[in-house]
């Protein structure tokens, strides 16, 4: 029966209750996204990383991995070292650099990776072969557009231009054996990838990038090997390179991103309020209305712990309503949030800014829920302390 | 025989309020005694205390001093939850304004009192809609208060007091909202209840109403000053 009631009471005044659902639904959006977005970063950055399998990344000691233009000297010596620990599996060196391609009168430029294409971790093969010979080259979609070429088309790439004189150095002629997606490439990143003795032999006439150099090295540490210990190996082995884990590599972005956190998490408590006094509002304006109707349920012998239960449950009603309708509709605004902050110009697009996760999303879900109840307790309280006589005195006065 | 035992004893009854700044007596030592199976009328000008006295009668306000006694039991100093245990159980009210839930049905309605007192639910419609036949809607059971005259939402309200066989009735102005002849026909339904054994007491202005009680009970400036 109090559900009944509590029922007709919403049912009552529709349209209020449909705008009071509509406006804790836009709360409850508003704090399921400020909880997607401030795990979601995090959470996408560390799926990113563990894509390919390697644990660790070395990077020029104090740097964060193509943070700067710096490199490591002495890529055998190091892969020898790495290898004398039996913990450590795979080990890819890499190294970053750029074209440029002349193209009719023009200078095409992009990134570029020098690899093995048997330990790589840097990209997807999407079409085409790797780059199993040494004047291979695979390039991402948006470099093969800008090229105007296709796959088994030779271009003459160099990795050095000098824009004053007009000038290409380290020139070389490459096919273009396939397309790839680069994993931690910008949406707005003409890319490309070559073998890393290639790209050594193209940059052998430049005096500052000459020698056997990576600039960072993906290591796949053995299954069930700890991570850290092998990192505090590699650092100890190697006082030139700074080794980062995993959890150092989120360590380091959270400590980036929390002002953004912070951030999101005012916003979801700013939200949640918002959805909290508007669920109070309309249930205490709700229990003045029908002050006359609690004090006759109350004559009659209705307890006022049943009458507390009748107004708790419209509160929560809302505020249930309202949270599977947010639940939606945060989802929906999530993702054209993400596709906008997705496109900005730099970032890696596997990264997500706002990631759905099941348990974010239900304790969202359980926040707004617990906050309904909570904003039937004042008004709950109110109805069942109504002093009867009184009340029923002024409404037959009214 | 024995003289009928009084189902409702009021002792130097006093109930004072306060009202603003100014403090009001309401009740300024009222006794009263009304029997069992009694028909009562309490009259009187327009704040006399009439209202208050029935407020006490029903346990839904105490006394400031005195004693109230129902049925044999003390109940000017209840808890709340004693208080409306007791209201649930052994009184029922009828208000001037009806007060039906408007989204509910004419049964459900009645039957309000009964689930609160944990009665099943196939045995509370059964109830209601007999006790519906009993006022005279038999064929309004599904209608809501929107869908029903003045009349008929009285019949509904004293239908509901009675849900739990309350041993007493109460009833404040219930022909106040009503024309003349509607009020005629809550009479005559009072007349038939009191004759079913049911005691009832009324506060009103309707001198029709009035009339049609055994036992009149005149109050002036918050004092019983005859019947």
């Amino acid at each position: 029966m109090r559900a009944a009631l509590a029922k007709a009471s919403l049912v009552r005044h529709r349209a209020r209750t449909v705008l009071a659902i509509l406006g804790v639904a836009i709360a409850s959006a508003m704090l399921l996204d400020m909880v997607m977005l401030a795990t979601g970063m995090r959470e996408s950055f560390r799926e990113l990383l563990l894509t390919r399998g390697f644990q660790l990344r070395l990077a020029p000691k104090g740097t964060l991995p193509f943070d700067t233009d710096a490199t490591i000297a002495d890529v055998s010596g190091i892969t020898a070292t790495l290898r004398r620990n039996p913990d450590i599996r795979e080990i890819s060196p890499v190294l970053g650099g750029s074209i440029h391609v002349p193209i009719g009168g023009r200078d095409v430029s992009a990134s570029v990776l020098g690899i093995d294409p048997s330990v790589q971790g840097d990209y997807e093969l999407q079409s085409g072969r790797d780059v199993l010979e040494a004047d291979a080259i695979v390039v991402n979609d948006r470099l093969l557009r800008a090229l105007g070429r296709r796959i088994g088309d030779t271009i003459r790439v160099a990795t050095g231009y000098d824009p004053q004189t007009r000038s290409y150095s380290g020139q070389r002629n490459l096919v273009i054996t396939g397309t790839v997606r680069f994993l931690y490439g910008a949406s707005d990143q003409s890319g490309s990838a070559v073998r890393r003795e290639t790209l050594l032999q193209m940059n052998a006439q430049s005096p500052t990038r000459a020698g056997d150099r990576a600039s960072l090295f993906m290591v796949r540490a053995r299954q069930g090997a700890d991570a850290e210990q092998v990192r505090g190996w590699i650092e100890a082995q190697l006082p030139n390179v700074s080794a980062i884990s995993i959890a150092t590599a989120i360590a380091q972005v959270d400590q980036r991103l929390s002002y953004f956190r912070q951030l999101a998490i005012i916003l979801g408590a700013v939200s949640l309020f918002v959805g909290f006094l508007l669920v109070t509002t309309l249930v205490t304006v709700s229990v003045n209305e029908r002050a006359g109707e609690i004090a006759v349920m109350r004559a009659i012998g209705v307890s006022r712990s049943h009458v507390v239960e009748q107004v708790v449950m419209e509160g929560l009603v809302i505020s249930l309503v309202g949270a599977l309708v947010g639940l939606a509709l945060g989802l929906v605004t999530a993702r054209y949030l993400n596709s906008i902050l997705s496109a900005f110009p730099g970032l890696p697009m596997a990264i997500d800014f706002f990631l759905f996760q099941p348990k974010a999303a239900w304790s969202a879900l359980g926040l707004v829920i617990a906050s309904g109840i909570g904003a039937g307790v004042y008004p709950a309280f109110r109805a069942a302390s109504l002093p009867i006589s009184q009340t029923l005195r002024r409404e037959a006065i009214a | 025989m024995n003289a009928p035992s009084p189902i409702i004893s009021l002792r130097d009854v006093r109930r004072d309020y306060a009202l603003g700044a100014e403090q009001v007596h309401a009740l300024q030592g009222v006794s009263l005694d009304i029997d069992r199976s009694d028909y009562v009328a309490i009259v009187g000008p327009s704040g006399c205390g009439k209202s208050t006295l029935l407020n006490l009668i029903g346990v839904i306000d105490q006394p400031t001093a005195g004693t109230v006694t129902i049925d044999g039991r003390r109940v000017d100093s209840m808890s709340d939850r004693e208080a409306t245990q007791f209201r649930l159980r052994n009184i029922g009210f009828v208000f001037q304004r009806f007060y039906l839930m408007p989204i509910l049905s004419a049964v459900e309605n009645v039957a309000l009192p009964m689930a609160e007192a944990g009665m099943s639910r196939g045995e509370r419609v059964d109830r209601a809609a007999g006790l519906l036949s009993y006022v005279g809607l038999a064929n309004r059971q599904r209608h809501r208060p929107s869908e029903m005259s003045g009349g008929e939402q009285q019949r509904v309200a004293i239908a509901r007091a009675l849900a739990n066989s309350p041993a007493l009735l109460l009833a404040d102005e219930p022909t106040g909202e009503l024309d003349a002849k509607t009020g005629a026909e809550i009479i005559s339904l009072f007349q038939k209840l009191n004759a079913d054994g049911t005691t009832l007491v009324v506060v009103t202005h309707d001198e029709d109403l009035a009339s049609a009680a055994r036992r009149k009970v005149h109050m002036r400036d918050g004092k019983v000053v005859d019947g």
